[in-house]
């Protein structure tokens, strides 16, 4: 298991660096000069060829990508200009709120994905099916930011169960309950797309699973159909249902961006879009790297979840 | 192409979408010609003016712009960008993973790791980083969601034309001195179209969703100008206050995409070949049984089944898989039932204890009966109750008939548990004796092995060992040793004969080897085109074979040793079971059939110990069998 879990860490090194490139080429695409986009047509000068010294313009570029990437080991991600603080210790603070968010969306797509996938499958043409074929439908065509809104004007606008935004009350709270008030719409609207989307797969993963010989085995076993279900055709059927699951955490990582913006979510995404239209490359470039990274360090966790699943893969 | 629209427009939800996606798309083309307000008028005066105004259908928005006419020329925006990003990111992905998959070797190998790398981002945030680079504005928030799209287009169509570019019509296009673009596109290209279209309609309404995220996100239309996503993002101020202005696009975004999402699933389901006929229909946990006439009274042997008809119904055909069968097996006698593929033994077997899979299938008359209870009308908690506990299968092929995950142990041990509880100690320990049974080596060891860590003939003992958990009074065994190699057919098959001596057990063996028979059956049935056409004891049968088929299946066994006979295959095919004849189902590939043979059923005449379905039965010297 260790032996496994080295080789993939290993084989994570050059998608990191990769990441690192392609992330730092993509910002070298910008056009023009990054000094006058950040200061202005009117910028002097000496201001120019400041900025141009502090951001390391002045060298070529495959120089300059190792001076980025040599900072980066030291974890100095550089200045952001616009909030005027080390990059890193906006990212990680940023971080914390996103991955509260997407975490707990990704908890629910997994499991009412699954879940509903399930039942779908063990009920197929049933009314069960028919109706979570619907909501799943309407879940994946629904767009996140639109879910968000509709969601503030019923629940909170409306019914007032929920705060309308943010991620903490303002006065007082701050504690774990006060977050969940918050979280409940936020996470449930980033979560349905991601829902649906596993549904889908883990339903007709379920329907090719149980069509298998080694199900009518169980069943010629006389094992209980509740353990055919939840025992021999879902373990089967996770081994296509993780992958799914991999991409869908990059879908909440990324797609919370929306979902922060609509419920003014302090999180990584919006500091992204606030960098991206104020020309601060540095924190853009801080900010994709890093969860990129986190990303790919989360896939690992993936594989690794599927070889203690399918005993077929180490060997 | 018509045979695909008519499944397309089978396909309901499909055509629903098809129609409210022309719809929108009518309405988007007709917009500019329509009496409308310019959308980019403002008129601070009449903001947010609420729907069904006067002059404004569906009011105002925060300058006092007209909704509906923003709507129109946002909706024709957001579709024209979203699809444009599709057909860019279709056409750049598929050429690239057409030509890496082509190509193959190097090239392959370092576009597909460029690929892997971009596919290793998180989707919106590579989309952003562009957007970040090109910065904010329609076309670049468009070229940011075609270009993350690429990787997934150039990674399918690349699996796709691996596959193809080995094939034997790619082969001969080069001899013909066809040239790599030349082959490309006269061979690859058509077959590789269904996939790239079925990719394509399946991301397209993800790009229009993505474009409009985008500019919701105001990184993509900028005012004036406005798309869908655009109006949606500046109208969130007003959210709460004027909630309309939010509600109208966001609708409009959910529509299309529904529509679109509709229409692909259509599109894919009639394109993937699999899912055609409702193939991907699981089966239920019993099969379902509809007899229509009274079945018969069940019998007081240890196992019997009369008149037992087993159908499969698909789409409009009915495949008559079992039609009428009677048999009957006691305890410590080996009854084999033999035929060949297709005539139904198989799925007999299956239906003694209902694990015909259904749908397709259907019990649809006669009865099973276990110690004189009938089977066929048992709740599926009877059935239950009595499959591996009373009533025992083995199957063929033992790798895709134990379960791949678990170890053979828990799949012993829950072959036990399944019927009553043993403490886990003692089930692991009975696990282990079950495995010496079935003489495997080393069985404490092996009870932690998995399946693929066996070779063939231990996973086949494995399955015996579980068919014998729970000492059952039945073993049904459908061809085990028919995926095994003779020295360990021959193993097998010993090691069933002396379980069945040592614990009295009735066995049903089904085979098409008379071989086999010869060695395990006390009493054999012949089985043709879901009947039994000759039954009688093996000696009896084996010296004298009545039926025509019989005296046929026979003389196809090669002899050893013997070397002198000629091997003789049956000229013809058995009937397709939805098209049965009338009369005898044989008469068609039978040298002695005579008309009479041809007209209605013909009975199995019982005749001592013996029955044969046959007019005019054969005698052992009767036939010279001629070529």
């Amino acid at each position: 298991m260790a032996a496994y879990i080295l080789k993939r860490l290993i084989s994570a090194i050059p998608v990191l660096f990769g990441i690192t490139l392609i992330v730092f080429l993509i910002m070298a695409m910008i056009p023009g000069d990054p000094a006058t986009a950040i200061l202005g047509a009117y910028a002097t000068p000496e201001n120019v060829a400041k900025i141009n010294r502090d951001l390391g313009l002045d060298a070529p570029l495959f120089q300059r990508y190792f001076i980025w990437l040599g900072n980066l080991f030291t974890g100095d991600l550089g200045r952001s200009y616009s909030l005027n603080r080390p990059v890193l210790h906006e990212i990680i603070e940023r971080f914390h709120a996103t991955l509260v968010l997407a975490g707990s969306s990704f908890v629910l797509c997994a499991v009412f994905g699954i879940l509903a996938g399930v039942v779908s499958a063990a009920r197929q043409y049933g009314w069960a099916d028919k109706a979570i074929t619907f909501t799943v439908l309407i879940g994946i065509s629904i767009p996140s930011f639109f879910l968000g809104m509709v969601m503030i004007l019923v629940f909170a606008v409306r019914l007032r169960w929920f705060p309308v935004s943010g991620m903490y009350a303002i006065y007082g709270g701050g504690d774990i309950l006060d977050l969940l008030r918050h979280l409940i719409m936020p996470a449930l609207a980033l979560a349905a797309v991601a829902t649906g989307v596993v549904a889908r797969m883990s339903r007709s993963a379920m329907l090719e699973v149980l069509r298998q010989d080694y199900i009518r085995t169980a069943r010629a076993k006389g094992v209980k159909e509740r353990k055919v279900i939840l025992g021999h055709a879902l373990s089967s059927a996770m081994v296509n249902i993780i992958p799914v699951l991999g991409i869908q955490a990059g879908f909440v990582l990324s797609g919370a961006v929306y979902i922060e913006m609509v419920f003014q979510w302090p999180g990584i995404g919006r500091m992204l879009v606030d960098a991206i239209l104020k020309r601060d490359i540095l924190l853009v470039q801080g900010g994709v790297v890093f969860v990129a990274a986190c990303y790919v360090l989360f896939n690992i966790v993936v594989d690794v979840v599927q070889s203690l699943l399918d005993p077929r893969i180490k060997s | 192409m018509i045979q695909f629209l008519n499944l397309l427009f089978r396909n309901r939800l499909a055509g629903l979408g098809a129609g409210m996606l022309v719809l929108i798309l009518l309405i988007a083309l007709i917009t500019p010609v329509l009496p409308l307000p310019d959308p980019n008028i403002t008129a601070t005066a009449d903001r947010f003016m609420s729907p069904f105004s006067e002059g404004h259908l569906l009011g105002t928005d925060h300058l006092g712009r007209d909704l509906l006419s923003r709507l129109l020329s946002g909706t024709r925006l957001s579709l024209a960008v979203g699809v444009a990003a599709a057909l860019i990111a279709t056409v750049i992905g598929s050429s690239i993973g057409i030509v890496a998959g082509f190509l193959g070797g190097r090239t392959d190998n370092i576009i597909m790791r460029l690929v892997d790398m971009l596919m290793a981002f998180p989707y919106i945030l590579l989309a952003l980083a562009i957007v970040a680079a090109l910065g904010p504005g329609l076309n670049n928030a468009l070229i940011a969601v075609a270009a993350v799209n690429v990787p997934f287009f150039a990674r399918n169509i690349r699996g796709v034309t691996v596959g193809l570019a080995n094939k034997e019509f790619v082969d001969a296009a080069r001899l013909n001195g066809m040239s790599n673009g030349q082959i490309i596109f006269s061979e690859i290209l058509p077959n590789v179209l269904p996939v790239i279209v079925i990719a394509m309609s399946t991301t397209i309404g993800w790009m229009i969703l993505e474009t409009a995220g985008l500019s919701f996100l105001g990184l993509g239309s900028q005012p004036p100008q406005a798309d869908l996503g655009s109006m949606l993002g500046e109208a969130r101020a007003a959210l709460i206050t004027f909630p309309h202005t939010s509600v109208v696009p966001g609708i409009m975004i959910f529509l299309i995409v529904m529509s679109i999402n509709l229409l692909g699933d259509g599109v894919r389901d009639a394109i993937d070949p699999r899912l055609k006929s409702g193939a991907l229909s699981r089966p239920l946990p019993a099969t379902i049984v509809e007899r229509k006439e009274v079945p018969p009274t069940p019998d007081k042997d240890l196992l019997s089944l009369q008149e037992l008809r087993t159908e499969f119904h698909v789409g409009e055909r009915v495949y008559k898989a079992v039609g009428g069968v009677s048999l009957k097996v006691n305890k410590g006698e080996c009854l084999g039932i033999i035929g060949e593929s297709g005539s139904g033994k198989s799925v007999t077997a299956l239906s003694v204890m209902g694990l015909v899979a259904s749908p397709p299938g259907k019990i649809v008359g006669g009865t099973v009966s276990f110690q004189g209870k009938d089977l066929v009308g048992a709740s599926y908690n009877e059935l239950r109750s009595l499959r591996g506990d009373r009533v025992a299968y083995i199957f063929q092929d033992p790798l895709s008939t134990l379960h791949p995950l678990y170890t053979v142990g828990d799949q012993l041990i829950e072959a036990m548990q399944a019927h009553r509880s043993v403490p886990q100690k003692d089930a692991q320990a009975r696990a282990v004796e079950l495995l010496e049974a079935v003489r495997i080596p080393n069985a404490a060891q092996r009870v932690k092995n998995y399946p693929h860590e066996m070779s063939g003939g231990m996973r086949q003992r494995v399955s015996i060992a579980m068919a014998l958990a729970n000492e059952p009074d039945v073993i049904i065994a459908d061809e085990p040793t028919t995926a095994l190699d003779v020295t360990v057919q021959a193993q097998i098959l010993s090691l069933l004969n002396d379980l069945r001596r040592e614990r009295d057990l009735a066995i049903v063996f089904i085979t098409h080897d008379f071989g086999v028979v010869a060695q395990l059956c006390d009493r054999v049935a012949v089985m043709y085109a879901g009947q039994i056409v000759e039954e009688g004891p093996t000696a009896a049968i084996l010296d004298d074979p009545q039926h025509p088929y019989t005296k046929r299946l026979m003389a196809c066994v090669p002899e050893l040793g013997g070397g002198k006979r000629e091997l003789h295959a049956i000229a013809g095919l058995p009937p397709a079971v939805d098209q049965l004849p009338q009369g005898c189902a044989f008469a068609a590939r039978c040298e002695f059939a005579q008309e009479v043979c041809r007209q209605g059923g013909i009975m199995l005449e019982p005749k001592g110990e013996r029955a044969v379905r046959c007019l005019f039965p054969v005698n052992a010297d009767q036939i010279e069998v001629t070529l």
